[in-house]
């Protein structure tokens, strides 16, 4: 009898490792890949953060010396540091807020009941699926110093003498308009698929309590939709800080530094850049990366904690 | 209660203030789709347009004389024709491995039970929440001691192997009822005979958002060519646009035209498969 149950056991083990074996081969074909062109980055940028290397085939330890380097006359108007978190933080909080506001703007239209919904629904979609470094470059001539948007502006009054994209104060807001422009279809889809699971008795009850459109809103709708809120808010601030690709077709960084972000001045200290040292500085890039990563971990973190405070859950 | 609740009868005409509220709705989603639209349209407008024309004041939304051969120009000026034969190429690849692996690797983590499965799990999700840009170099400097540097391998590397693809197609997995994968085990079928025969026919919808999603990012990226590709030839169409622009930067109209080119194929496969897209966005953005 136990003799028996031993080997069934046994049986059972080579079952189970058999099992796991199969599991295995099919993770291995993904897993591998992952492994060597995902893992192995992020662990080799963390260790890279404290190192000094140039490419050559010198590379040094070089403890929190490249930290030091990056937080050196840290100010938001001087250091390249500074001034690149301070810009993507601007763009962060005027962008997020923006898109927010369209999004569930587009989506509370389309969630009445209108004729070809659908239509509309690719048409609200579609900037977010078409080629950047098309719709930038159009962006940036409508943007231009004699292009549409300053011809609609000066006729309203306003003095526009420069393009967007070449001004110091507006380069920003372009790179923020098309940035709204593109998503808010994206987060739109979000807020209907929101908007579906909000349960019709609600509003029938706020009806009989005598509620009007704009409290039916505030009461209902806006609560209600918390949960989508607090995701899209964390996917876009998260995205917004790794802002690269529209700033590097509208402005690359420029005039001067006033749309440097973050990802621009990684990628300035590893693949060359105005006003940066002509060698690689792959330590000091790692660590600016760290500051960006520390960053996005934490903002994650400070929404996970906040959640609680106003997110309704069903 | 019924008393409260009103009668919706269709047939029943509405009232002055009902009416007017349906023209402003429809009014509201006109003005949305110009705006979502415009910039488009002015590219169409431009693109047929001489390059002088482009910015003259007023503006024109419908040019005088119709500019057709800017589209033939755009062609000999530089190689377009390479850099779309090589993001097609680059986009085919990345989606079909991604599509491959993801869905292999997915059934073990949605059908299977072994040791360590949901660590593993979490691992892959973990590093979803890590912005490429933070290793991006140090990836950089790995394919280039491979030898991959300016190859579209290194681009099919980087993004073939997606652990977003494996968290969509185990969602989608989940759903399948495991009842119909233990029916299939009872009649002897091997564990990579039920993934071909049963889950993966059922999962098409899956496979068809991974499959726009993974080919509209791989023919829009930008960053990923740009740090890798240098010869000219073998560049995909976003870099080799952005070399266009810089090449001709006052040939607007050139410009419009080539930048229409390149929306053309995500267009196409936007319109075929936009249900898919948005709908996969919707679920698996609100699981996430």
């Amino acid at each position: 009898m136990t003799h028996s149950a031993a080997a069934s056991r046994r049986k059972m083990s080579r079952l189970e490792k058999r099992n796991t074996l199969i599991a295995y081969s099919f993770l291995a074909p993904n897993f591998i890949g992952f492994v060597v062109f995902t893992l192995v980055p992020v662990i080799f940028s963390i260790a890279l953060a404290f190192m000094n290397w140039s490419g050559g085939s010198k590379i040094t330890f070089a403890g929190l010396d490249n930290f030091r380097y990056i937080f050196k006359d840290f100010s938001f108007t001087k250091s390249n540091l500074g001034i690149a978190l301070k810009n993507t933080v601007f763009y962060t909080v005027a962008t997020v807020p923006l898109t927010l506001v369209c999004a569930l703007g587009l989506a509370l239209v389309l969630n009445r009941g209108v004729k070809g919904a659908k239509v509309f629904r690719a048409v609200f979609f579609f900037p977010y699926v078409a080629s950047l470094v098309a719709i930038c470059v159009c962006w940036n001539f409508l943007l231009m110093k004699n292009g549409p948007v300053n011809q609609i502006l000066r006729a309203m009054g306003l003095n526009m003498t420069k393009s967007w994209t070449s001004s110091r104060d507006l380069a920003i807001w372009a790179i923020i308009i098309v940035s709204v422009w593109r998503n808010a279809g994206y987060y739109m889809v979000m807020y209907l698929a929101g908007l579906q699971g909000v349960p019709a008795e609600l509003y029938e009850a706020a009806t009989m309590d005598g509620a009007n459109g704009v409290q039916k809103f505030t009461k209902v709708t806006l609560p209600m939709l918390t949960p989508t809120t607090f995701f899209c808010s964390i996917m876009m601030v998260i995205s917004c800080f790794k802002i690269y690709d529209v700033v590097a077709i509208m402005t690359q960084g420029g005039p001067g530094r006033s749309t440097k972000m973050l990802v621009t001045y990684i990628f300035e200290l590893s693949f060359g850049g105005e006003g940066i040292a002509t060698s690689a500085q792959y330590g000091v890039a790692s660590a600016v990366s760290m500051v960006l990563l520390a960053i996005v971990l934490l903002v994650t973190f400070v929404q996970f904690r906040g959640e609680k405070k106003w997110v309704n859950y069903m | 209660m019924t008393a409260v609740s009103r009668p919706k009868d269709k047939h029943r005409h509405m009232t002055a203030g009902e009416v007017v509220l349906t023209i402003l709705k429809y009014a509201v989603l006109l003005a949305l789709t110009v705006v979502a639209l415009v910039p488009f349209v002015w590219m169409i407008s431009s693109s047929l347009k001489t390059s002088i024309d482009v910015f003259s004041i007023p503006m024109k939304w419908i040019p005088t004389e119709l500019h057709w051969e800017n589209y033939s120009l755009i062609w000999q000026r530089v190689p377009l024709a390479a850099y779309f034969k090589n993001t097609a190429i680059l986009a085919v690849i990345v989606t079909f491995m991604q599509i491959l692996t993801s869905s292999f690797a997915a059934y073990a983590f949605a059908k299977m039970q072994f040791k360590g499965r949901d660590v593993l799990f979490m691992c892959y999700i973990g590093t979803i929440a890590v912005p490429w840009q933070v290793y991006m170099v140090p990836q950089f400097i790995m394919m280039r001691s491979i030898g991959l540097y300016d190859t579209i391998w290194a681009l099919v590397a980087l993004q073939s192997f997606s652990a977003f693809g494996v968290f969509l197609m185990r969602q989608f997995y989940l759903g399948i009822p495991n009842d119909l994968s233990e029916a299939a085990r009872i009649d002897g079928l091997s564990e990579y005979g039920i993934w071909a025969r049963i889950i993966l026919p059922l999962a098409k919808p899956a496979i068809a958002t991974l499959c726009i999603f993974t080919f509209v990012n791989t023919w829009n990226d930008y960053m990923g060519p740009m740090i890798y590709l240098t010869t000219d030839i073998k560049k995909t169409i976003q870099v080799g646009l952005r070399r266009f622009i810089q090449a001709y930067s006052a040939d607007y109209n050139l410009i419009m035209a080539a930048s229409l080119c390149s929306l053309l194929p995500v267009t196409i496969v936007f319109l075929f498969l936009q249900r898919y897209f948005i709908e996969g966005i919707a679920t698996t953005g609100m699981k996430g």
